[in-house]
C-alpha cells in the first residue's frame, strides 16, 4: 500500500513568531523545521505500509526557498520520497490555493491508496487544507482521526467528536486528517538520517504542477488591519511560603464562588 | 451590491439549535441582511428557535443518514446555490462539522476561507474579519477581495446569545443529493464518553492541569480540586498529547475555548496554544514554579510554588469548610 503525507516546515514555535511589515503575512524566511503535528501523520503512514506488508511512504511540501530540513526528518524517519513544491510565486496564498498546490504535487506521485495530513498546522491553523485537498481530489475524506486501520479496501477510523468518537468507515482511496496524539512518532536513527541525505527530493514550481493563480493573486483577500489586543493584566503574585492555598481560599471567599 | 443574502450553517443538538449556532444568528441578524439557516439535520424540529434568533427561513438536509457532514452538506448547500440562491456571505462555527462543510464548500465554488475568527464587520459589498493570533496578543483584520460567497468560521463564545429575531422560520427542504463514492465515509458508530458535573464550555469554574503535574495519575488533584468547586476539568495539549486525558478536555487554540468566571491552572506555563483558549476568563489563579512563566502575566492571583505541595492543601482546606 502506497501512502502519501502531507508535511508542512515551520518556523520554530518555540521561537516568538512574527508579522512581515512589509505584507503582514507570518514571516517564513528563516529556518523552518518539521512541524511536530505532521510527525504523527508520517509514523501512522510508516505502521500502515508496514502492516500491510509492502509499498512506500511518499511526502508532499509547500515551503519558501527550496527549504528540505523538515523532510528530511520525515526521510529520516523512513519516508521514501518527497515533492517540494517552492516558489517564490506562492507567497501569501490562502489555504484553497495550497490544497490545489499539495493536491497536484501528491498526484505527480501517482495515486495513492491512502493522503495523510495534520489536522492543523501549529503556526497558521486555518485547518481547511485536508478536506480542501480531498476536495480537490474528488475523494472522500475523514478529518480529526485518533486512530487508522485498513481493512482491505476499507479505512476503519475512530473520529474525534466534540463528547467522544464516532467510529467512520471510508471506501479507499482517500484522505485522512490525523490528531495529535495518535501515534508515538519514531526518532529518526543515525542510520535512517544518512540515508536520508540521499533520498530524492524533486522540487519543482507552482508553474511546473499548473496551479495558476497562486500566491497573494489567488488568495481573494488582503490584510486591512493589524492591531494590538487590550493587554490583561497581571495582578499579585506571591511565593508560597507553605500557606500560599489560604490566598487562593481568600480569593474564592471573596467572589463568592465557596 | 450590498451583502443581502446571509447564510449561518446551523446544527441541533438534541432537539435544540447548538449555542454556537445560535451565537452566529445573534450576529448575522446585526449585519444588514436577510438571514437564513442551513441546518445539517432536520432542521423542522428546531426551525421555531431558530426564527427566535433571526432566521427567516431554513434549509433543511434532513437526517444525513451517517453521512459525515462535509461532504453531504456542501453538496446540498450547492443544489441551492445552482437552483439559484446564492448566499453573498456564510457563517461557519469553528468545529469539526464547520471546518469539513466549508471546505468542501470552498473547493466546490472556487471561494477562499477565513478561519479562526472573533469578529465581522460588513460596510456595503465589503466584508471583514478579525483573528487573534499569537495567543490573542495580535488582532489581524482580512477583508475579503473579488466576488462572493464569502466563507468565514468563528470561534465559539465570539458572540453573545440574544433572542430578538421573530416567528418560526419558513422551512425548506435541502435533500443531499447522490454523493457517489466521494461520499463513502459513513458514521457506524457512536460513542459518548461519560463525564459527570458541568460541561467545560459552560462551567463556572475551570481547573486545568499541565504539565507541571509531573505524571498522569496527579491528574486525580486536579478532578478533586474541579469536583470542590463544582466546576470542570480541563488540560493543557502538552498532557492531551501525552494522553494523560482525553483530548476532550483539552483547552486552547485547538481545543476548547472557556469563560468561566474562575479559571485555576495548576502546572501550566501559559503557551500562547493555551492562553488563546482562556484568557478571556474574568479571573484567573495560576499555581506554577517557574515564576517567569507567562502565564503569571495574565493572572489575577499567581501562586510560585510547588503544584504538589499547594494543591493537596487547597483541597483538604475546602473539604473542611
Amino acid at each position: 500500500m502506497n501512502v502519501t503525507v502531507c508535511v508542512k516546515q515551520i518556523p520554530d514555535p518555540a521561537l516568538p513568531g512574527e508579522l512581515d511589515p512589509s505584507t503582514n503575512a507570518l514571516k517564513r524566511d528563516g529556518k523552518l523545521i518539521l512541524d511536530e503535528s505532521d510527525s504523527y501523520g508520517v509514523e501512522m503512514a510508516l505502521q500502515l505500509v508496514d502492516k500491510a506488508g509492502g509499498g512506500e511512504v511518499s511526502l508532499v511540501s509547500m515551503a519558501p526557498n527550496g527549504e528540505v530540513s523538515g523532510l528530511r526528518t520525515a526521510l529520516a524517519m523512513g519516508a521514501a520520497k518527497a515533492v517540494l513544491v517552492s516558489d517564490p510565486e506562492l507567497a501569501g496564498s490562502d489555504s484553497l490555493t495550497t490544497a490545489k498546490v499539495l493536491a497536484a504535487a501528491a498526484q505527480k506521485l501517482g495515486q495513492a491508496d491512502l493522503i495523510i495530513a495534520g489536522t492543523e498546522s501549529s503556526d497558521g491553523y486555518t485547518g481547511t487544507v485536508p478536506e480542501q485537498m480531498a476536495a480537490v481530489l474528488g475523494l472522500p475524506s475523514v478529518t480529526f482521526a485518533k486512530s487508522v486501520e485498513v481493512d482491505g479496501d476499507t479505512l476503519k477510523v475512530n473520529r474525534q467528536t466534540e463528547d467522544g468518537y464516532d467510529e467512520v468507515t471510508c471506501s479507499l482511496p482517500a484522505v485522512v486528517s490525523v490528531t495529535a496524539g495518535v501515534v508515538e512518532p519514531r526518532y529518526p536513527s543515525f542510520k535512517g538520517i544518512m540515508a536520508a541525505k540521499s533520498k530524492p527530493v524533486d522540487t519543482v514550481t507552482a508553474a511546473d504542477l499548473g496551479v495558476t493563480p497562486v500566491g497573494w493573486a489567488g488568495a481573494n483577500q488582503s490584510i486591512t488591519q493589524v492591531a494590538q489586543a487590550p493587554a490583561r493584566q497581571a495582578g499579585e503574585v506571591v511565593e508560597d511560603d507553605g500557606e500560599a492555598h489560604l490566598k487562593i481560599v481568600a480569593f474564592l471567599e471573596n467572589l463568592k464562588v465557596i | 451590491m450590498a451583502i443581502s443574502n446571509i447564510w449561518v450553517f446551523a446544527q441541533g443538538n438534541n432537539g435544540a439549535p447548538t449555542t454556537a449556532t445560535l451565537e452566529l444568528l445573534t450576529k448575522a441578524r446585526t449585519l444588514g441582511g436577510s438571514v437564513t439557516a442551513f441546518v445539517a439535520g432536520d432542521g423542522a424540529g428546531i426551525a421555531s428557535t431558530l426564527g427566535e434568533y433571526g432566521a427567516a427561513k431554513v434549509y433543511s438536509t434532513g437526517d444525513l443518514g451517517g453521512n459525515l457532514p462535509g461532504v453531504a452538506v456542501s453538496a446540498a448547500m450547492q443544489e441551492v446555490i445552482n437552483a439559484g440562491d446564492a448566499p453573498d456571505l456564510v457563517l461557519f462555527p469553528q468545529n469539526y462539522e464547520g471546518r469539513d462543510v466549508m471546505s468542501r464548500l470552498s473547493v466546490a465554488l472556487d471561494r477562499t476561507v477565513l478561519t479562526n475568527n472573533i469578529d465581522i464587520a460588513v460596510d456595503g459589498e465589503s466584508v471583514s474579519v478579525t483573528t487573534p493570533v499569537f495567543g490573542g496578543n495580535t488582532l489581524v483584520t482580512t477583508t475579503f477581495t473579488g466576488s462572493g460567497p464569502f466563507l468565514a468560521a468563528f470561534r465559539p463564545k465570539s458572540f453573545p446569545v440574544e433572542a430578538g429575531g421573530a416567528a418560526a422560520g419558513e422551512v425548506v427542504s435541502a435533500p443531499v443529493p447522490d454523493l457517489g463514492t466521494v461520499g463513502s465515509a459513513k458514521i457506524v458508530a457512536v460513542h459518548v464518553e461519560e463525564s459527570t458535573g458541568p460541561k467545560l464550555d459552560e462551567a463556572a469554574v475551570v481547573v486545568s492541569g499541565g504539565r507541571g503535574l509531573g505524571e498522569a495519575s496527579k491528574f486525580e488533584m486536579v478532578d478533586q480540586l474541579a469536583k470542590l468547586l463544582k466546576g470542570a476539568a480541563g488540560a493543557s495539549r502538552a498532557i492531551v498529547d501525552a494522553g494523560w486525558v482525553p483530548y476532550s478536555m483539552q483547552v486552547g487554540q485547538t481545543g476548547k475555548v472557556v469563560k468561566p468566571n474562575v479559571y485555576i491552572a495548576a502546572g501550566i506555563s501559559g503557551a500562547t496554544q493555551h492562553m488563546v483558549g482562556m484568557k478571556g476568563s474574568k479571573h484567573i489563579i495560576a499555581i506554577n514554579k517557574d515564576q517567569e512563566a507567562p502565564i503569571f502575566g495574565i493572572a489575577d492571583l499567581g501562586i510560585v510554588g510547588d503544584v504538589h505541595k499547594v494543591m493537596p492543601k487547597l483541597i483538604e482546606a475546602l473539604q473542611a469548610r
